[in-house]
C-alpha cells in the first residue's frame, strides 16, 4: 500500500475513531451506566458529570502521558545504562561525557547561544516593531521580515550557505570582501569561534519575525494616555520609547526571550546542515543527534542535561500560568 | 499620537529609511536563492546571482574538426568558427588549458612545437602547424552569453533525484500528523476551559510545563517502544509521534480560546437541555474555529519543516525520505557544489510554507498571540 493511501486511511481511521470514541463514550455514559431514570435520576445525572470530563480528557492525557511524560522517565532510567543497555552504569555516562572535550565545546557553544540568540532576536524584532508601528506600509514590511518563520530550519540553511558559500561569486559576504579588495575568499564558517556567530544569524533571522509580531501586539496594547502625557511633559521620542513604553511591556519582552531561549535549545538543524558540527560549532542538540542510534546511553545523557537547563524555564512558565488563572 | 506635539519630519524620513533597510537585509538571502534556483549551473559559477540580469562571461572549449584540414605551403591549417553554426563575440582565448584567456581576440597566440592560434573576435579561428595535425586540437575561449534563466534545475532535481517522491513523503507525513490532533486535544481543550472537577488546574499546569519539555528526550525511549509493539520506524510511527508533539500546544491554544468564548451562550443552551456533547459540538467547535485554524499552521508548518523526528521515526532508506531529510542528508553530499540543483530543492521544500504562510497569516499571527502572550 502507497504511504499516500496509507495517509487518507490514517486520517479516516484516527478522526472517525476520535468521534467514534466520543460520542459512544458519552452514549454509553448517560444511557447505560447512569440513566437519568430509575429510582434516582437526579442522582444520577450528577454521577455522569462528575466522569464525563476524564472521558473529554482521556485520548489527549493518554497520548501526552505516552509522548511526553514517559519519555521524561524513560530517558532518564536509560541513561543510567550502558551503550548496549544490558549494564547499569549509574551515573557513568555524564562523568565520562562531561569528560569530554567534545561535550564541553558543545556546552559553551550552546551557552553562546542561549546568550545571543534570544537577546538578539528580541532586540530587532523590539526595534522592527517600533519602528513600523506608525508606518503607512509597516503591514506590510513587517509581513515580509515575519516571512523566515514559514521557512524550515534546513531551508534557511541553504538560504544562508548562499551567503556565506567560499566563494565570491556566490556567496554575498565574500562578493563585498571582494569589492573591497580582499584577495582570496574566506570561508566564514571555518573561522574558529566566530563562526558560532555566523550559525546564529541564521535562528535571528528566522526568530525576528516571531519576536517582531508579539511586540507589535503588545505595542499597540499600551494605553495611550500615558504616551500622551509624555508627550506633553516634553519627552522626546526616544524617551518616550525607553521609559515609557519599553518598562509597560516587560512582561511580553520577558515571554518573547524565555520563548526563544526554548527554542535555541532544542534546534540541531542549522549545525547539522551547515557544518556537521565541525570546525568548533557543536551544541548540544547536534551532539546528541551525533551519538542517537549510536549510543543510546549517551545520546540521553546529552537530552536529560537539556531537560535541566529548560526547567528553570519550565517551572517559571507553570507559576505565571496559575497566576494568571487565579 | 506623533501629531499632538508636532511630527520630526527627519525622523521620520530616518524611520522610513531604516526599515528599508531592514526588510531588504531580510529578503537578500531569501531572493539569491530563489534567482539561482533557475539560473544555469555554468552561470552560477562564472557570476554572483546579483548580476544575474547582465550577460555572463564564460569560459568554453571546442576541438577543432580535422575534416578541414588543409595544406597551405609548408603548413597544415585548421580553419573555422568556434561557434559552429551560431555567433558570439570572443572576449579572450587561449590554446592552452592552463592560460584559457591569455589572449585578446585578433591576437596570434605562439603554441608549443611552433603552432600558432588565431581567434578573431567574431569566432573565426585559424590553426597552424608545420607538422601534420593528428589529435583535434582544444580551442580555449571566454564569450559573454546572455543571462540563462531556465526551469532546467527543477527539472533535473525533479526527474533524476526523486525529489517529487521526497515531497509526496513530506505531504503524507504532514497531513495526518496536522488533522488527528485537533479533535483529541479540542475535546481536552472543551473540558479543561468549561467541565467543573477535581485536579483542573493541575492539568493545565501539566499542560503548560509540557509545552517546554525537549524533543530530545523523547526520541531514544519512543523509538524503543515503537520498536517494542511492532511499529518500528515507519509512517504511523511519526504520525502518532507528531500528535504526541503537537498536544500540548494545541490544548493550550484551545483552552485560551475557547476560555473567552461568552459564558451566556453556553449556560443557556445547558439551561435549554443541551448535553456536555452537544454544547462541544453545535457551538463551541463551530465558534473555536479560528483557534483551530491557528493550530492548524502551526502544526502544518511544524511537521512539513521538521527534520529531526523525520531522522528518527522514519526508516533511514531513501524510498521514505522526506524533503528536509532529503536536502540535509542526501542533496548536501552528493550535490555539494551544484548550487543551482540545491537551490531549487530548497525552493521546492519552502514553497508550500510559504503560501500557506502568506495566505494565512491572520491566523498564524492570532495563534502566536494566543499562545504566547498572557
Amino acid at each position: 500500500m502507497s504511504p499516500l493511501l496509507q495517509g487518507v486511511l490514517t486520517i479516516i481511521i484516527g478522526v472517525g475513531g476520535c468521534v467514534g470514541y466520543f460520542y459512544l463514550s458519552n452514549l454509553i455514559l448517560d444511557k447505560v451506566i447512569f440513566p437519568p431514570r430509575a429510582d434516582n435520576p437526579g442522582r444520577n445525572i450528577n454521577r455522569a458529570n462528575l466522569v464525563r470530563p476524564w472521558l473529554f480528557l482521556f485520548p489527549a492525557m493518554f497520548a501526552l502521558g505516552l509522548y511526553l511524560v514517559y519519555p521524561v522517565v524513560g530517558s532518564f532510567w536509560r541513561s543510567l545504562f550502558n551503550r548496549s543497555g544490558d549494564e547499569f552504569i549509574g551515573f557513568g555516562n555524564y562523568t565520562t561525557m562531561f569528560g569530554d572535550a567534545g561535550f564541553q565545546t558543545a556546552l559553551f557553544n550552546n551557552f553562546l547561544w542561549v546568550l545571543f540568540v534570544p537577546a538578539a532576536a528580541t532586540f530587532l524584532g523590539l526595534l522592527v516593531a517600533q519602528l513600523t508601528d506608525r508606518l503607512s506600509w509597516g503591514n506590510i514590511a513587517k509581513s515580509l521580515i515575519f516571512m523566515p518563520m514559514a521557512i524550515s530550519f534546513v531551508g534557511a540553511s541553504l538560504i544562508w550557505k548562499f551567503v556565506y558559500a567560499n566563494n565570491a561569486d556566490i556567496g554575498l559576504i565574500n562578493a563585498i570582501r571582494d569589492m573591497f579588495g580582499a584577495s582570496e575568499p574566506l570561508d566564514v564558517l571555518q573561522l574558529r569561534f566566530w563562526n558560532n556567530f555566523f550559525l546564529m544569524v541564521i535562528l535571528i533571522w528566522i526568530q525576528t519575525g516571531f519576536a517582531m509580531v508579539i511586540l507589535s501586539a503588545a505595542l499597540r496594547g499600551i494605553p495611550e494616555e500615558t504616551i500622551e502625557a509624555a508627550i506633553i511633559d516634553g519627552a522626546n521620542p526616544f524617551q518616550i520609547f525607553f521609559k515609557i513604553k519599553v518598562p509597560q511591556i516587560m512582561g511580553t519582552i520577558v515571554v518573547v526571550w524565555t520563548t526563544i531561549t526554548i527554542l535555541v535549545l532544542k534546534v540541531f538543524d542549522i549545525v547539522y546542515t551547515m557544518t556537521g558540527g565541525n570546525f568548533g560549532t557543536e551544541i548540544l542538540p547536534s551532539y546528541m543527534m551525533s551519538y542517537m542510534f549510536r549510543d543510546d546511553g549517551r545520546a540521553t545523557a546529552v537530552a536529560f542535561v537539556i531537560m535541566i537547563i529548560v526547567l528553570p524555564v519550565m517551572i517559571w512558565n507553570i507559576r505565571q500560568a496559575r497566576a494568571e488563572m487565579r | 499620537m506623533d501629531n499632538i506635539a508636532g511630527t520630526k519630519s527627519s525622523l521620520t524620513w530616518a524611520v522610513n529609511l531604516s526599515v528599508i533597510f531592514l526588510v531588504l537585509l531580510w529578503l537578500v538571502p531569501t531572493i539569491g536563492l530563489l534567482v539561482s534556483s533557475f539560473r544555469d549551473r555554468d552561470q552560477i559559477s562564472a557570476s554572483g546571482w546579483w548580476l544575474s540580469p547582465f550577460p555572463v562571461e564564460q569560459n568554453f572549449r571546442v576541438r577543432a574538426p580535422l575534416d578541414d584540414l588543409a595544406q597551405d605551403g609548408p603548413l597544415y591549417v585548421l580553419e573555422g568558427n568556434v561557434f559552429g553554426e551560431g555567433s558570439g563575440s570572443v572576449s579572450a582565448f587561449g590554446g592552452t588549458s592552463r592560460a584559457p584567456d591569455a589572449n585578446e581576440p585578433g591576437e596570434t597566440a605562439e603554441l608549443t612545437r611552433d603552432r600558432t592560434l588565431t581567434v578573431a573576435a567574431d569566432g573565426a579561428f585559424r590553426y597552424t602547424s608545420p607538422a601534420e595535425i593528428k589529435r583535434e586540437p582544444s580551442i580555449y575561449f571566454a564569450s559573454e552569453t546572455p543571462p540563462d534563466f531556465s526551469m532546467g534545475n527543477y527539472e533535473t532535481i525533479m526527474a533524476s533525484d526523486n525529489m517529487d517522491l521526497a515531497f509526496i513523503n513530506t505531504l503524507t507525513v504532514t497531513i495526518p500528523a496536522t488533522i488527528i490532533p485537533i479533535l483529541i486535544a479540542a475535546f481536552a481543550a472543551y473540558a479543561l476551559a468549561w467541565m467543573d472537577f477535581a485536579g483542573r488546574g493541575l492539568l493545565i499546569a501539566i499542560v503548560v510545563g509540557l509545552l517546554v519539555v525537549p524533543l530530545q528526550l523523547a526520541l531514544v525511549p519512543l523509538l524503543q517502544l515503537h520498536n517494542k509493539v511492532g511499529i518500528g520506524q515507519s509512517f504511523l510511527g511519526i504520525w502518532l509521534a507528531h500528535t504526541g508533539f503537537g498536544l500540548p500546544l494545541a490544548i493550550y491554544l484551545l483552552r485560551n480560546y475557547m476560555v473567552g468564548l461568552p459564558r451566556d451562550i453556553i449556560e443557556s443552551a445547558k439551561v435549554d437541555g443541551a448535553t456536555d456533547f452537544q454544547v462541544f459540538t453545535k457551538i463551541v467547535l463551530p465558534l473555536s474555529f479560528p483557534a483551530l485554524a491557528s493550530f492548524a499552521i502551526f502544526q502544518f508548518l511544524w511537521t512539513w519543516n521538521d527534520l529531526l523526528v523525520a531522522k528518527v521515526f522514519l526508516p533511514s532508506n531513501s524510498e521514505s525520505w522526506v524533503m528536509t531529510v532529503k536536502i540535509a542528508d542526501d542533496l548536501l553530499g552528493s550535490r555539494g557544489g551544484d548550487w543551482g540543483i540545491l537551490a531549487a530543492a530548497a525552493f521546492i521544500s519552502i514553497a508550500v510554507p510559504l503560501v500557506v504562510f502568506f495566505t494565512m497569516q491572520r491566523y498564524l499571527v492570532r495563534g502566536l498571540l494566543a499562545g504566547s502572550v498572557k
